[in-house]
Parts: structure tokens; C-alpha cells; sequence
């Protein structure tokens, strides 16, 4: 299984809004195990999307499960055509991203989201998570639509005043 | 051969301090690299790398006429370093209390002792002019691990500063 070349920012084509899967054949099983190989080759990925490696479809792969600090988790995941149906809460956390090479910054994500997609093979599932796994899909997501967690950045400053202390008013 | 340097700015703040000195570099041929660049009390004020052929003393020399028009302090100075050095943070900690005489030696003193290398600090005072209120957001790496951290801010909780230590971890995707 080839090693697949990763697009860089400033490269137009990360901008692009990826199509929907439609046929679950023997190449796209093919370039699901490629684009596996690719993320395990980078430097700690806990997530891909497919348009990273220039395939402009709607699939990612996301495993929070081997985090030196273990994390809520729903495995190795491979998300054909997914989709965030809810979302709860926010927090912010830091993000870097294969694409974008020594520049890591604060991004503020949904806490909780429900999600719907289909597997590998085109099976629906759907998922309830939290925490640093909906982080990494709304990441991984943002991709399929052409979007860099560059356009999220925001200063830490944002985070000095939590909920809570907006509360008391 | 290094020649990035070092430019700190403080003026008075008003706008359009940042669109000039740049616009200054800019035809001085200098390329700008890694800056702070805030509000601080009613100043404005900069720290920005500057790489530049001319020589520190010709670079100050070219600012010299912006420095007299918009009354700013402006210093040149020549460093080691460049870009692509960044460090990962791996924690934050936030602090807040009531204002008061020696808060910030007291909580970097006793993080310090505990391994944290910080990385960047940004602080403010709020509240009212009656009950100043002190506010610090920390970035660092934990060198002895974030529990040392936690462990040693349990004493200041009780002095009635607020100390939270996060970890950060940082999702690569």
C-alpha cells in the first residue's frame, strides 16, 4: 500500500468541496487502506480526509484510541459521507494538521455531536461523542468542505472567560 | 549568517502605528517573521522580527523620521534565532484573584520550581478601579509532567488565587 502525497496550504485544492461517495468498490476499498497508510505515516494523525491526499470525496478516517492519554473513544473509524446532525456545547483546543506544516493554533469546536455516516461498505451508523473524538471529526469534516482549521483560529484570550462566569450575570 | 532582528515598539496608541512601520519595512526591502503586537494600558506595543541586509544601525536610522512623527520608542536590536522553531505547548494554565502586590511572582515562582517552561503569557487587570481584578493565561511545556503542576498550585487555591492547570493536547488532522 503506497504512502500517499499529502496537499500543502497554500494549495488551492484543499479549498474544494469534496462529492459524495457513491460506489463502494474495490478502489475505493484500495484508497481507503491507502489513506490509512498515509495518516499512520504521518507524524501522529489522529485523523485524515481524503481531499488532503487530492481525492475529493467524502470520507475520513479518525482513531482518538491510542492517545498516551486515553480519550472517550469509538475506535478506528473510517466515516463515508458523514454527517454532524446535533451538536452540544463548545471548548476550545489546540489543532495542527498534516496540510499545514509548524503552525499549531486555539480552535473552538462543538463538546458533543451526533453523528450519521456510512461505513466502509456503505452500512449507516451513527454516533453520539464527545470531547476530543467530536474535535478531530468536525476537523476532519471541515476538509470535505474545503475548510482549514486556519479559518477557525482564534486567540486564547477567548477562553479567559469560560460559560460559567458568564453565568452569573 | 543570522541577521534577524529584534524591533520593539511603544508609543502612545492611535491608529495606523502598525500600517506605517510596516509599510517603512516594507521599502526598506526588510522581511517581517514571527510579532506580539498589543494594547497595553493606553500604549501600543510591538515586538517584531525583522530580517533585513541593511545593518541594525541603518534600520534604525531609516525609522528614525516614523519615530519622530508618531512620538514612538523604537529599538533595534540583533538576536540568535529564526523561524521554524517553535516549541509545542503542552499546558495552560489560568489564574485569576484579586489584584494584588506580588501574585505574578508567586504563581510563576512556584510553577517554575515545578518544571514549566512558559512559552507565552498574556495578562490583564480588570474589574473596577475599587476591586482591580488580576487575570493570566499561560502557555507551556510541563517539563516534570502536568501533575507536578497541579500538585503545587493546591497552595495557592487556598491564598484565593484561582490557578487551573489544563492540559493540552494538541489534535493533529
Amino acid at each position: 500500500m503506497p504512502v500517499l502525497e499529502i496537499l500543502e496550504y497554500p494549495d488551492e485544492r484543499l479549498k474544494q468541496v469534496s462529492t459524495p461517495v457513491e460506489h463502494f468498490d474495490a478502489d475505493f476499498q484500495r484508497f481507503v487502506d491507502d489513506l490509512e497508510e498515509t495518516r499512520l505515516a504521518g507524524p501522529g494523525a489522529v485523523g485524515i480526509a481524503a481531499p488532503q491526499v487530492g481525492r475529493f470525496q467524502r470520507v475520513v478516517i479518525v482513531d482518538v484510541s491510542k492517545m498516551r492519554k486515553p480519550v472517550s473513544n469509538h475506535g478506528h473509524l473510517v466515516l463515508v459521507n458523514p454527517e454532524i446532525t446535533d451538536w452540544d456545547g463548545h471548548a476550545m483546543g489546540r489543532e495542527g494538521c498534516l496540510s499545514v506544516p509548524d503552525y499549531t493554533g486555539n480552535v473552538i469546536r462543538a463538546e458533543r455531536i451526533h453523528l450519521s455516516a456510512q461505513d466502509r461498505h456503505g452500512a449507516p451508523i451513527e454516533f453520539d461523542m464527545e470531547g476530543f473524538e467530536a474535535r478531530a471529526v468536525q476537523h476532519e469534516i471541515d476538509h470535505l468542505d474545503g475548510r482549514l482549521f486556519l479559518d477557525r483560529v482564534v486567540s486564547r484570550r477567548s477562553d479567559v472567560f469560560r460559560r460559567k462566569v458568564y453565568k452569573k450575570s | 549568517m543570522n541577521d534577524w532582528i529584534m524591533l520593539t515598539v511603544v508609543g502612545a496608541d492611535r491608529p495606523g502605528i502598525v500600517a506605517a512601520l510596516t509599510e517603512r519595512l516594507f521599502e526598506a526591502g526588510a522581511h517581517l517573521g514571527e510579532a506580539s503586537m498589543m494594547r497595553l494600558g493606553s500604549s501600543f506595543t510591538i515586538m517584531l522580527m525583522v530580517k533585513s541586509e541593511a545593518p541594525p544601525g541603518t534600520l534604525a536610522g531609516l525609522l528614525e523620521p516614523l519615530a519622530r512623527d508618531m512620538n514612538l520608542r523604537i529599538h533595534v536590536d540583533p538576536v540568535e534565532g529564526g523561524l521554524h522553531r517553535h516549541l509545542e505547548p503542552d499546558v495552560r494554565i489560568t489564574v485569576h484573584g484579586a489584584d494584588r502586590v506580588g501574585i505574578v511572582a508567586r504563581v510563576t515562582g512556584t510553577l517554575a520550581e515545578a518544571g514549566l517552561n512558559i512559552l507565552d503569557l498574556e495578562s490583564d487587570v480588570g474589574g473596577s478601579v475599587a476591586h482591580p481584578i488580576y487575570i493570566m493565561v499561560i502557555e507551556g511545556q510541563a517539563r516534570h509532567g502536568i501533575r507536578a503542576l497541579e500538585q503545587v498550585v493546591e497552595p495557592l487555591r487556598r491564598e484565593g488565587i484561582e490557578v487551573v492547570v489544563h492540559a493540552v493536547d494538541t489534535l493533529i488532522g
